[in-house]
C-alpha cells in the first residue's frame, strides 16, 4: 500500500495540527467513518449546514496553505432551502461541464474530448477488465457498469452473492489516483474523479480498513 | 344585525303554545345555515365575534380549521370548539426553521396530542389533514392510519420531517378510501436501500379512488413495475407527481395510463438505461403529450429534476393551456425556453431559475400577459456567484405582466428604479419579496440605500400583504414601510435598518402586522419593547442575531403573559452570558409547552 514506507516525521501534511495518533495508521490524516458508496456532491461554496455563522476566514488562517478564503457566507443566507441548494449544486457542476465541452469542442460527443480508459481490477478475477470512464456521467453509472462487467465471475464460488456484492456492503471500490495512492471511491465530484483515476481496484471491505482518507481537501488545497 | 336585535329581544316576547321548536333553536338553524355559506377564514373569525349564539353557530358549522400555529392551541380545545371539522390545517416550525437557523428537534413532539386526539376521533367528520413544517414520525403516521375514520380521504405533507417510506406504507395499506397523498419538499428519514418500503405496492388491490398522488421529493427510488400498476388501477388519477429517478420513457408509460391528468410533475425528464426507454426519441414524448387531448387537459407541469434540454420543447403542444409551470429545478437557459414560452399566453404562475438569465425573463414579460405568480430562484445560491438576472429583468417583468400579483426575486444586484418602475406598474402586487444576495447590497448604479425602492412599494402597492427586503437599508426604509404598509400582514427583515427606530416605525406603524421575521438586524431592547400593544395581534415574532438581552424578554413576557416567549440557542459555546441568540415569541391558549429541548429557555 503506498503509503507504507513514508518516514512519518517528513510526512508534507495539510491538516490541523496535533494529528499525530492519526499518522499511524499509515493514512495522511484520519478519515471518516463513513465507507459509504453513497453519494452526496459536496454543497457549492464553504456553506455548511450545522448552524454555526464560523466565516470561512477563520478556516483559510488556521490552514495558510490553502488560497484566500472565499467572502464569509452567513448561516441560511441566501435563504434558500437546503434541499434546493443542493440539488442545485449537482446541477450547477453539470452546466459548467457542459459549457466547458461546448467552449472546448462544439461538435464533441456527450463524452467530451477523448476517452479514459483504466484497468479495473477485482479481487479473485483470473483477469482484468478496462473502462472508460468518459461513458459515465455519475458514480451511479459506473456502478452499474462494473456490477455488468464482473456479474461472471464469482471470487468465493458463489455467483449470486457476488452480483449483488459490487454494490453490496462486501466489497469496496477504490482507486489510484495521479500520485499513486489508493482511494475511496466516491469522495470528490465525478469530474474531479475521471481527472485523477488511473486504475480502478474492487476490494473485499476487510481489506479496506486504513484506506487513504477523504481526497477532498487535497484537492482543494491544490486548486 | 337585525338578528341580534331578535336575538336580544326574542325570549319574553314570544309566549307561543303551537309544537314548532323554540325560537332561539330556529334562529340558530337560520344562523347555520346561512353561516355555510361564510367561507374565508377571517369571515369566519369575525362572525364567531359578534355574539354568543353567532359564536355557537359558527363553530358548529365551520368545516374548514386552521392552526396556524400548532403550539396555539390544544387539539382537546379545537374538537370542544369546532366539532365538525372536516379540514384541517396545521401548521408547526416558524419559516427560518427553512434555512437552518432553528436547531433540530425544536418540537419534535408538537404532533403527538394531535395524532392521539385524531386516533380518538376527536373530529369525527374528518376528511383531510395538512401538515405544514411538522415533524411527523413512522408511529404516528401508522396510528393515523389504523384509526382515523372511514372518511378520511386526504393527506398533504408539506415540509414536514421525521418519517419515512414506512409511515407512507402505513398511510397506503390502511386507509381505504384515500384520495390524496401529497407529499412535498419533505425531508424524509434517510434508508438503507434495502430498509425501504415498497409504500406504493402497500396500496390495496383493485381499484384505488386515488386522484391525486406526488413524491417528487422522495429520494429512494420507487419501484417502477408497482408505480405503474398502481396508476394503471386508478382511474380517477388526475394530478400525479413522480420523483427523480422516474426516467422519461417511463414517464411516457405512466401517462399512456393517465388520460385525465391535469397536474403532471415530470420526475427526472431524461431518459433512463431500462427498459422502458429503449429506443425512445423526441417524437414519442410529443406524442405522450398530444395524446388523450392533453392540450386541453393538462394545467400544470413541475418536475424537470434532471432535465435533457432536447427534450424540453416537446411541451410547446400543451403551453397554450398551462396556467401554471414549475422548472425551478430544470437550468433551463434563455435559449432553451424560447421555444415555448411563447405559446404559454394563459401563464398565471411560473417558477424558473436565474439561468433563464434577463432574456428568458423579457420573453416572459412579452408573452405570458396573465401572469400572477412569479418566482425566480438561483441557480447558485451564493453571494458572491455570477449574476444571471438583474434589474433588467425586473422592469421588463413589471412591464409586460401588468397583472402580478406575487413575485420572489433573487439576484445579486439591484437599483431602485427598478423597484420603483415595478412599482407603479404592477398595482395588483400582494407579495414582494426581493432577495439582494449580497448582504448590504446598495443601488449598484447610484450607490445608495434600496430605501426608495422598497418605500415605492409599499407607498404604491396598497393591496400589498407580505413584503421581504434585502439590500442596504437605513432606518429611512423602515419608516416608509411604517407610514405606508398599512396592510402589511407578513414583514421579513434581514441584514438592514440602523437602529431600534426601524423596528420602531415597523411595530407602530403597520397595524395589521402578525408576522415578523427579522434576522441579523442591529435593533435592540428598546424596539422590541416598542411594539408591547401590539403584540397579541401578532401571530408570532422572530428575531435572530439581534442585540437583544435577557432583560428586554423577560418585560415583554411579564407584560404579556398569554404570549410564549421562547430563547432559543442554537449556538452554546458562543453564548453571551446577557446576549439573546434567537428570540421566538407566539400568543398560545395553552401556555409554555412541557416539551422544551435544552437548547429553548421560555421565560
Amino acid at each position: 500500500m503506498a503509503g507504507a514506507d513514508v518516514d512519518v516525521g517528513t510526512e508534507l501534511r495539510l491538516g490541523l495540527p496535533g494529528g499525530g495518533a492519526e499518522a499511524a495508521k499509515a493514512a495522511k490524516r484520519g478519515y471518516e467513518d463513513t465507507i459509504d458508496l453513497k453519494l452526496t456532491l459536496p454543497t457549492g461554496g464553504v456553506q455548511k449546514d450545522s448552524g454555526k455563522p464560523e466565516p470561512a476566514a477563520e478556516k483559510a488562517a488556521a490552514d495558510p496553505e490553502k488560497p484566500p478564503a472565499p467572502k464569509a457566507q452567513a448561516v441560511g443566507w441566501p435563504p434558500v432551502r437546503s434541499y434546493r441548494r443542493n440539488a442545485m449544486t449537482v446541477q450547477s457542476v453539470k452546466i459548467k461541464k457542459e459549457e466547458e465541452a461546448e467552449k472546448e469542442q462544439p461538435a464533441a460527443t456527450a463524452g467530451g474530448n477523448g476517452s479514459a480508459f483504466v484497468k479495473v481490477s477485482m479481487d479473485g478475477a483470473p483477469y482484468l477488465r478496462k473502462v472508460d470512464l468518459k461513458m459515465y456521467n455519475t458514480y451511479k453509472d459506473l456502478s452499474i457498469a462494473l456490477q455488468k462487467m464482473f456479474s461472471t465471475f464469482s471470487a468465493t464460488g458463489n455467483e449470486g452473492k457476488m452480483v449483488e456484492a459490487v454494490n453490496g456492503s462486501d466489497v469496496v471500490t477504490t482507486y489510484e489516483d495521479k500520485d499513486g495512492d489508493w482511494m475511496l471511491v466516491g469522495d470528490v465530484p465525478w469530474e474531479m474523479f475521471v481527472a485523477s483515476c488511473k486504475r480502478l481496484r474492487i476490494m473485499k471491505s476487510s481489506e479496506a480498513i486504513g484506506l487513504a482518507p477523504r481526497a477532498k481537501d487535497k484537492y482543494k488545497n491544490k486548486s | 344585525m337585525s338578528e341580534e336585535d331578535e336575538d336580544q329581544a326574542a325570549p319574553p316576547k314570544r309566549p307561543r303554545a303551537s309544537p314548532s321548536p323554540p325560537p332561539d333553536q330556529v334562529l340558530d338553524n337560520v344562523l347555520e345555515t346561512v353561516l355555510q355559506f361564510l367561507a374565508a377564514p377571517r369571515d369566519r373569525g369575525a362572525a364567531s365575534l359578534v355574539c354568543r349564539s353567532w359564536h355557537r353557530a359558527e363553530s358548529a358549522t365551520r368545516v374548514t380549521v386552521a392552526v396556524r400555529n400548532i403550539l396555539a392551541a390544544s387539539p382537546a380545545r379545537a374538537a370542544r370548539r369546532f366539532p365538525n371539522a372536516h379540514h384541517i390545517l396545521l401548521k408547526g416550525r416558524p419559516r427560518f426553521a427553512d434555512f437552518n437557523l432553528l436547531p433540530p428537534g425544536w418540537a419534535g413532539s408538537a404532533f403527538r396530542p394531535w395524532a392521539a386526539a385524531f386516533a380518538s376521533a376527536a373530529f369525527p367528520a374528518l376528511r383531510s389533514l395538512s401538515l405544514k413544517r411538522i415533524t411527523v414520525t413512522d408511529a404516528d403516521l401508522d396510528l393515523l392510519a389504523r384509526s382515523l375514520p372511514a372518511s378520511f380521504r386526504e393527506l398533504s405533507l408539506l415540509l414536514c420531517d421525521g418519517f419515512s417510506s414506512r409511515g407512507l406504507a402505513s398511510i397506503a395499506s390502511h386507509c381505504r378510501g384515500l384520495r390524496v397523498l401529497d407529499v412535498v419538499d419533505c425531508e424524509m428519514n434517510e434508508e438503507e436501500d434495502d430498509e425501504v418500503s415498497d409504500w406504493v405496492a402497500a396500496f390495496p388491490g383493485g381499484h384505488t379512488h386515488l386522484e391525486s398522488l406526488s413524491f417528487e421529493c422522495f429520494t429512494p427510488q420507487v419501484p417502477f413495475a408497482a408505480l405503474e400498476a398502481l396508476v394503471a388501477r386508478s382511474p380517477r388519477l388526475h394530478r400525479l407527481g413522480v420523483n427523480q429517478h422516474v426516467s422519461l420513457g417511463q414517464l411516457r408509460r405512466l401517462m399512456a395510463l393517465t388520460p385525465r391528468l391535469t397536474h403532471l410533475g415530470t420526475g427526472s425528464f431524461r431518459p433512463g438505461d431500462g427498459v422502458e426507454d429503449q429506443g425512445l426519441d423526441f417524437g414519442q414524448i410529443l406524442t405522450a403529450f398530444t395524446s388523450a387531448g392533453r392540450p386541453n387537459t393538462l394545467v400544470s407541469l413541475s418536475g424537470f429534476r434532471d432535465l435533457a434540454p432536447e427534450y424540453l420543447p416537446a411541451i410547446a403542444v400543451v403551453s397554450a393551456n398551462l396556467t401554471s409551470l414549475d422548472l425551478s429545478y430544470a437550468p433551463v437557459t434563455p435559449d432553451q425556453i424560447l421555444p415555448f414560452i411563447g405559446q404559454c399566453c394563459s401563464l398565471e404562475t411560473l417558477w424558473v431559475l436565474d439561468s433563464v438569465r434577463d432574456e428568458g425573463l423579457e420573453a416572459v414579460a412579452m408573452y405570458c400577459k396573465k401572469l400572477q405568480v412569479l418566482r425566480v430562484l438561483p441557480l447558485d445560491a451564493l453571494e458572491d456567484a455570477e449574476e444571471l438576472v438583474s434589474e433588467v429583468g425586473l422592469t421588463a417583468i413589471s412591464e409586460g405582466c401588468r397583472g402580478l400579483r406575487s413575485i420572489l426575486y433573487f439576484c445579486q444586484r439591484m437599483t431602485n428604479a427598478a423597484v420603483i418602475t415595478m412599482s407603479q406598474n404592477c398595482p395588483e402586487l400582494k407579495v414582494f419579496r426581493l432577495c439582494i444576495m449580497g448582504r448590504h447590497q446598495p443601488d449598484h448604479v447610484t450607490g445608495e440605500p434600496m430605501d426608495e425602492g422598497f418605500g415605492a412599494i409599499v407607498r404604491n402597492c396598497s393591496k400589498l400583504t407580505r413584503l421581504s427586503t434585502s439590500g442596504r437599508l437605513t432606518d429611512r426604509a423602515f419608516e416608509y414601510i411604517g407610514k405606508y404598509g398599512k396592510s402589511l400582514r407578513t414583514l421579513s427583515v434581514a441584514f438592514a435598518g440602523d437602529s431600534d427606530l426601524a423596528l420602531q416605525h415597523i411595530l407602530q406603524g403597520c397595524s395589521k402586522l402578525e408576522k415578523l421575521e427579522i434576522r441579523d438586524c442591529p435593533f435592540g431592547d428598546a424596539g422590541l419593547l416598542s411594539g408591547m400593544h401590539h403584540f397579541y395581534h401578532m401571530r408570532f415574532v422572530w428575531m435572530s442575531g439581534c442585540n437583544l438581552t435577557l432583560q428586554g424578554c423577560k418585560e415583554v413576557a411579564r407584560q404579556l403573559p398569554r404570549m410564549v416567549v421562547e430563547l432559543i440557542n442554537s449556538q452554546p459555546e458562543n453564548q453571551r452570558p446577557d446576549g439573546v441568540d434567537i428570540l421566538y415569541m407566539y400568543r398560545s391558549l395553552e401556555g409554555p409547552r412541557e416539551d422544551v429541548p435544552p437548547f429553548v429557555k421560555i421565560l
